[in-house]
């Protein structure tokens, strides 16, 4: 609530509101003059004392007719409201909560009912049931229902599956006081919004209905009806659909913001970061006192920094030293949250939104010489991307594009990398499918993402990596993903890709298992710092950090049990 | 893929049919005593109840339908109870006009829509908070008011087009946009706000696709990335809500087309409406319905070409 009463534009719609239908109410109180009194020689009158509005062109009073209109254009729309409500939210709760048949015939029923043009459906039951607008707002109310039933019953559904409610079934209670207690304390957030947003489309329908001059029959006063006459004199004078309309669009457009603002306020969403300054520059590495740079990839006083809501940072990495020499495997390990991932994501560029390189240098060597690429542009990046250093990701499936073949999903990077014609690009991926040990690469470059195993998709995935020919390779926990037995088959055909073509590979993994059997030497993340490395015999035959020696102690004692298997 | 169609076509015929049943059976509740309408009070009993034999609506409820569906399967959907016209001719004359104003609504939307929508979900910050406010007004404000204004500033005031009236574009190519301009644009302001918002969080959850990642990482240029695998992935939620803005947009043309006095379905709706013609109500409804299938099964099927888990459900 009190978050509700910071946000300006809901307190501002929820006061229009209030006045709306507060003069509704009041309207005998209001003005005396009865709306239907009409003296022709008033026509088209402009405002007298007692008269705040004029007259309209029938020399009725339009602050009187304003007044009682809203009467019956807000009645007509909480009478929607109310149909809409009495027959969706029953329905979803119990289609929701209790399933089978019933959510199969509701569900049925609601797909029938949104394919209906909602305004061709009033207009033949104006034919059947002739001009009383009530009747006309119940249909309407009908037609809306499924908007509360998908809602309802969508969240139903989830809260279902939780925990709690299993809990308060097995302890007995009946199934009205679960859905009362527990289900309904979860949807009425949401329903009361939907309540704002669909009062608006109705009233909006309403009004339209008695613009076009089929709701009301005689006199009645509605919006909708003075906007029309006020419409037939737009030449005239204008004005006389002024205020009407002024009342539509402020009343619509205050139950929109309102909702708006109320879902802000109950749904608890974050707000977007505030942008940060750029001025803030990049802290530059401390070289001094640090070992030679390795010929391939050489990191110094690596620091990363995430954007928080406020518009600070915090910064998640902090002063790493890395060295990966051609034609070695570096493992870097550590547990989750370490920051050994970000490490690896800032060796290629692609830190998620709000992340950013805050300090330190990194050189990654190629053809053309060594590269600073840290505050690299996109397009220098680019060019290093694949040929230089490329990519194999943690799991498999999320990393391929669903939408798009494994064929042109190779096909593209190669052509990108290398230039060549399209037909010799899918005779490469065809070799390189081959070189990752795919037994059949014809079938496997005409397959979607969806229709091969997750061990396939990592093959297919280091074939996309060694597309441009790179000289190094950083993969992100590249089998963790996978079964045991497909694990040790990629590790296998990692490492004899790595001896074929000479790689450089920076391994990330969590396994100490996997850095003793593969790695040359091993870097210890740990809080987003290094906290060892060295040589792999070294740094697991004798650990001198105790975080360390516990992850060694770890493996160890998992040892004999996986022997008893 | 042909089952996949096969199933959908069969689904939404199934659909149609229902409705046609539910809706004649409605529209035939009231015990209507057409031919007394029809002939005023002063005429004799007999030739009331003669004329109600020849229009058919003495028969059972039953009966009269399973006549109205043997000739509406084969396009026939009978005869106007006023003007003894074909109600199938009475829609044909009509309906390229509400089917231009709808084509026109949705390239516009769809272009309008998912220009807006990137430019919000890649650029985010400003341009975001632009949009999402663009959006919100665009909803908040019930159409046809919008229509109004339109109206009042573009044809009344500054005189840019005319206030009403309908040119065939087979008479006149820019006498028919001048008059089908102002109605396309008032009809997509409500829907470019629904679809442009649904465009943006699709843009932005796919950004945040690991594959999306991994793609960057293969040195393919930003350009690639977005217009290729971002705009793909991204238009199947965006598409689903185009369909669904169809069925609010014919409800919007009833209305524009009064405003605008465009001959199209809308406006004859209205006529036959305040008359109780109920033939030609029956055949406006279906035609719509059968529209609207029709447009959500064009979704459907566009979906499933581009993403191809999709086919299989």
């Amino acid at each position: 609530m009190r978050r509700f009463l910071r946000n300006p534009l809901g307190v501002l719609s929820a006061l229009v509101l209030l006045l709306v239908i507060g003069a509704a109410l009041a309207a005998p109180l209001l003005t005396d003059v009865r709306p239907d009194a009409a003296a022709l020689r008033d026509a088209f009158g402009a405002p007298t004392d007692g008269h705040p509005l004029g007259f309209d062109s029938a020399g009725r009073d339009i602050f009187a007719r304003l007044v009682h209109g809203a009467r019956n254009t807000l009645g007509g729309a909480v009478l929607a409201l109310a149909v809409a409500v009495a027959l969706g939210i029953p329905a979803g709760l119990i289609a929701g909560y209790a399933g089978r048949w019933f959510d199969a015939v509701a569900g049925w029923l609601v797909n029938l009912v949104m394919a209906l043009p909602a305004m061709i459906v009033l207009l033949a039951s104006r034919a059947v049931l002739g001009p009383t607008v009530w009747a006309l707002m119940i249909i309407l109310g009908v037609l809306a229902a499924p908007s509360f039933f998908r809602l309802v019953r969508g969240i139903v559904v989830n809260v279902r599956g939780e925990l709690y409610l299993d809990a308060a079934r097995v302890a007995g209670l009946p199934a009205w006081r679960i859905i009362t207690r527990h289900v309904l304390t979860v949807v009425r957030a949401p329903i009361i919004i939907q309540l704002a947003l669909v009062a608006g489309v109705a009233l909006g329908l309403q009004a339209g209905l008695e613009f076009i001059g089929v709701g009301s029959s005689g006199s009645l006063p509605t919006w909708g009806a003075m906007l029309n006459e006020g419409f037939q004199y737009v030449q005239r004078a204008p004005r006389l659909m002024l205020w009407p309309g002024l009342a539509l669009g402020l009343t619509s457009a205050a139950l929109v913001l309102l909702a708006a603002a109320l879902r802000d306020a109950l749904e608890d969403r974050a707000t977007d970061p505030k942008p940060v300054r750029k001025t803030i520059g990049v802290r530059p590495a401390r070289l001094d006192g640090k070992p030679e740079r390795a010929a391939l990839l050489s990191v110094r006083s690596l620091a990363v920094s995430y954007r928080l809501p406020d518009g600070t940072e915090r910064e998640v990495v902090h002063d790493v030293d890395l060295d990966v020499e051609p034609g070695r495997i570096v493992g870097l390990v550590g547990e989750s949250g370490s920051g050994k991932t970000q490490t690896a994501f800032s060796i290629l560029g692609i830190l998620p939104e709000g992340g950013r390189v805050s300090g330190g240098s990194i050189t990654i060597n190629g053809p053309s010489g060594s590269t600073e690429v840290v505050g690299l542009s996109t397009r220098d990046w680019r060019k290093l991307r694949s040929t230089v250093v490329s990519y194999v990701p943690q799991e498999p499936m999320s990393n391929l594009d669903p939408s798009f073949t494994i064929g042109s999903q190779l096909i593209e990077p190669i052509r990108v990398a290398t230039g060549v014609s399209r037909a010799a690009a899918r005779q490469r991926a065809l070799d390189l499918l081959r070189a990752v040990e795919i037994r059949d690469p014809e079938r496997v470059l005409r397959s979607y993402p969806h229709q091969i195993s997750g061990g396939m998709a990592q093959r297919v995935l280091i074939a996309a990596a060694m597309a441009g020919d790179p000289r190094l390779l950083i993969a992100d926990e590249p089998t963790t993903a996978l079964d045991v037995t497909v694990q040790a088959e990629i590790l296998a055909l990692l490492r004899r890709l790595q001896r074929e073509r000479g790689l450089g590979v920076l391994l990330v993994t969590h396994n100490l298992g996997v850095v003793a059997d593969l790695c040359d030497s091993v870097a210890v993340m740990r809080q987003g710092r290094v906290v060892e490395a060295g040589p792999v015999a070294e740094v697991l035959g004798a650990p001198r950090h105790d975080y360390t020696r516990s992850l060694v102690e770890a493996v160890l004692d998992e040892l004999p049990l996986r022997e008893s298997r | 893929m042909f089952g996949f169609v096969l199933r959908r076509t069969g689904a939404g015929l199934l659909l149609v049919l229902v409705i046609s049943f539910v809706t004649y059976l409605l529209l035939s509740l009231p015990d209507n005593d057409v031919a007394r309408t029809l002939l005023g009070p002063d005429a004799p009993a007999e030739l009331v109840e003669a004329t109600n034999a020849e229009l058919g609506v003495d028969r059972p409820v039953l009966a009269q339908y399973a006549d109205w569906l043997s000739h509406a399967v084969r396009g026939d959907l009978g005869t106007s109870w006023f003007t003894s016209e074909s109600v199938g001719t009475a829609i044909a004359a009509r309906l390229p006009v509400t089917l231009s104003l709808m084509l026109g609504v949705t390239l516009l939307t769809a272009l309008v829509a998912f220009a807006l929508g990137v430019w919000a979900g890649v650029r985010r910050g400003a341009a975001d908070r632009l949009v999402q406010v663009l959006g919100v007004l665009g909803y908040a404000l019930p159409g046809f008011l919008v229509t109004l204004v339109i109206v009042l500033v573009f044809a009344v005031r500054l005189g840019w087009f005319p206030a009403i009236g309908y040119i065939p574009i087979t008479d006149s190519v820019g006498g028919w946009l001048s008059t089908v301009t102002l109605p396309i644009v008032s009809l997509s302001i409500g829907a470019v706000a629904g679809t442009s918002q649904q465009v943006r969080s699709a843009v932005i959850e796919v950004l945040r696709q690991d594959y999306v990642r991994t793609l960057r990482s293969r040195g393919l240029p930003t350009r690639s990335i977005l217009f290729k695998h971002v705009l793909r992935n991204a238009s199947a939620p965006a598409l689903t809500v185009l369909g669904m803005q169809f069925v609010g947009l014919l409800g919007g043309a009833v209305l524009v087309e009064q405003i605008f006095g465009l001959p199209g379905l809308g406006s004859m709706a209205v006529a036959y409406t305040t008359r109780g013609d109920i033939p030609v109500i029956m055949g406006l409804l279906m035609v719509t319905v059968a529209g609207v299938v029709l447009i959500n099964l064009a979704v459907d099927v566009a979906i499933g070409v581009l993403n191809p888990k999709a086919r299989r459900a």
